[in-house]
């Protein structure tokens, strides 16, 4: 009675579960759709925000054209693609006078301060053809200076292009930022044509 | 004019009348198809050419006769270029006799019946055909599974066919559709509902649609028998798929739907058969994007254990009852 039961009676009743996937689908087909015809609509902020593109720099909060990176070089470490590019910045050339009172202060067996090189990185380039998107270079990032861009219509035509110098792009957000009239509604169009 | 000179050209007038049905079926069945599956997952599927779309499988049709008709090395060329056609005629053949109004049925045949299931079961020689000469692993495969899965489903599918014979004593679609005039509660689906759920499922197993789909699994297959098929050579097996479902769903009308009858009397018309057929039709793709595809032993299973033995005792019940 107990086999009737499993492989004649409970057959039958699973085929309610067809029933109920055919509800399932159903429902979805009345459905309004959420699909964004792109080039007609633009995704709305909301969702915008939770798009991870590209890896960018953040600006410091009172100069956004500079980033918080102070070139530690954790993020090309840990990079498991070799994107990433900083070059530090070195310190800048002494004239021949300041030389010149450098080694005399030195003879005088004073002790001389050297201008330091400054902790912004001089160069910072993103190679987005390498990149998977793993987000190691942004947890390891000491100074919180990265993050996923929502730069989600970014569009680029020749490898050379997919090349991103990240410190151009900062810039250029720092000034769309600082002049918003003139950019009013594609942010996402706007850095592309710097990039590029 | 002389009777058969009348009856040739009626004959001829309803072949091309058939081949363009089957035309404009397959277009707006493979557009709505696609609709529907966008809907189904919340996209709003093809909607760039023309209205909504609504040109999409034009311009894919443009698209496959614009390509190259290639014949695979090593391929049995005369058989491999046969197939897609044995695929396709016999599918005008099967229109001319199922009546689609009063009056708009191709060829009344007394068997018509039994012309369909016959000249039905030449898909799956074709499909056959089509995976071995093609020489490609994934065609044997696939027309080896499509073989015996059509074979399979025939038989309880003929079985369900001849209990509804039994009640009307007849093989002509006519007939049978005359027999369920009057209101909804003549329809044979009162009288054989386990034969429509039998016919409704046997339906998806001879027409290899999805959950049955062994035949061209796309996700162990490639495309299964037409893997090697390029430009019209696929088209025609496209275009027949369609056509058979176009087919079935009819005949199911036919022998349990009530045919051009309407559910009350007074309104009997073509456009009950032409919604009775596409509700069957956007069932079947209904179906086809709910359900995953079946593991080939649970399909053979399901006929096997299920169909046939069912389908047995609805006979023999049938049988029974109206001997009583």
């Amino acid at each position: 009675m107990n086999t009737f039961r499993k492989h004649v009676i409970q057959p039958i009743i699973d085929c309610w579960s067809l029933i109920v996937g055919l509800k399932i689908t159903g429902k979805y087909f009345c459905k309004p759709l959420i699909t964004v015809h792109y080039p007609r609509e633009v995704i709305d902020s909301e969702n915008l925000s939770t798009y991870g593109g590209h890896v960018e720099l953040i600006g410091k909060p009172k100069d956004p054209a500079t980033p918080k990176c102070i070139s530690c070089m954790m993020c090309v470490t840990n990079c498991p693609s070799g994107c990433l590019t900083v070059v530090k910045s070195k310190a800048p050339k002494p004239t021949a006078d300041q030389e010149a009172a450098w080694k005399a202060a030195e003879e005088a067996g004073e002790k001389v301060e050297k201008p330091k090189a400054p902790k912004n990185p001089a160069k910072f380039i993103y190679d987005y053809t390498k990149c998977s998107l793993c987000g190691t270079c942004i947890e390891n990032c000491p100074a919180k200076s990265l993050r996923f861009s929502n730069n989600i219509y970014w569009v680029a035509t020749s490898r050379a292009e997919m090349k991103i110098d990240l410190l151009a792009r900062l810039k250029g957000q720092a000034a769309e930022v600082s002049a918003p009239a003139h950019a009013p509604k594609s942010e996402a169009s706007a850095p592309a044509e710097k990039e590029a | 004019m002389s009777a058969f000179v009348q009856q040739l050209l009626v004959l001829i007038v309803a072949a091309v009348a058939a081949m363009i049905w089957l035309g404009i079926n397959a277009l707006v069945w493979v557009y709505c198809e696609r609709k529907f599956a966008g809907h189904i997952q919340r996209r709003p599927g093809p909607f760039e050419v023309g209205p909504h779309g609504a040109l999409q499988p034009l311009i894919d049709g443009l698209k496959l006769m614009g390509k190259q008709l290639l014949t695979p090395d090593n391929a049995d060329a005369i058989l491999y270029w046969l197939a897609p056609i044995l695929s396709m005629l016999p599918v005008l053949l099967l229109f001319l006799p199922i009546p689609y109004g009063p009056v708009l049925t191709g060829m009344d045949v007394n068997l018509g019946l039994l012309l369909i299931l016959a000249f039905s079961s030449f898909n799956g020689l074709a499909v056959l055909l089509a995976g071995w000469s093609s020489n490609n692993k994934w065609g044997l495969l696939g027309a080896a599974r499509a073989v015996s899965q059509t074979v399979a489903y025939e038989i309880p599918l003929l079985l369900v066919v001849l209990a509804v014979t039994f009640m009307t004593g007849t093989l002509s679609l006519t007939e049978i559709t005359n027999m369920q005039a009057g209101h909804i509660g003549n329809w044979f689906i009162w009288k054989q509902p386990l034969a429509f759920l039998i016919f409704l499922v046997a339906m998806f197993g001879e027409t290899n649609r999805a959950p049955f789909d062994l035949a061209e699994a796309e996700s162990e297959l490639t495309a299964g028998f037409h893997t090697e098929y390029s430009s019209m050579g696929f088209g025609l097996f496209f275009m027949a798929e369609y056509g058979y479902m176009v087919v079935m769903c009819s005949v199911c009308s036919v022998l349990f739907l009530g045919g051009y009858h309407g559910p009350f009397p007074g309104v009997d018309g073509w456009w009950w058969m032409l919604l009775k057929t596409f509700a069957l039709l956007s069932f079947m793709v209904w179906v086809r994007w709910t359900y995953p595809r079946v593991r080939f032993d649970q399909l053979l299973n399901i006929n096997w254990k299920w169909l046939l033995p069912l389908a047995t005792f609805n006979l023999l019940a049938t049988a029974l009852i109206l001997k009583l």
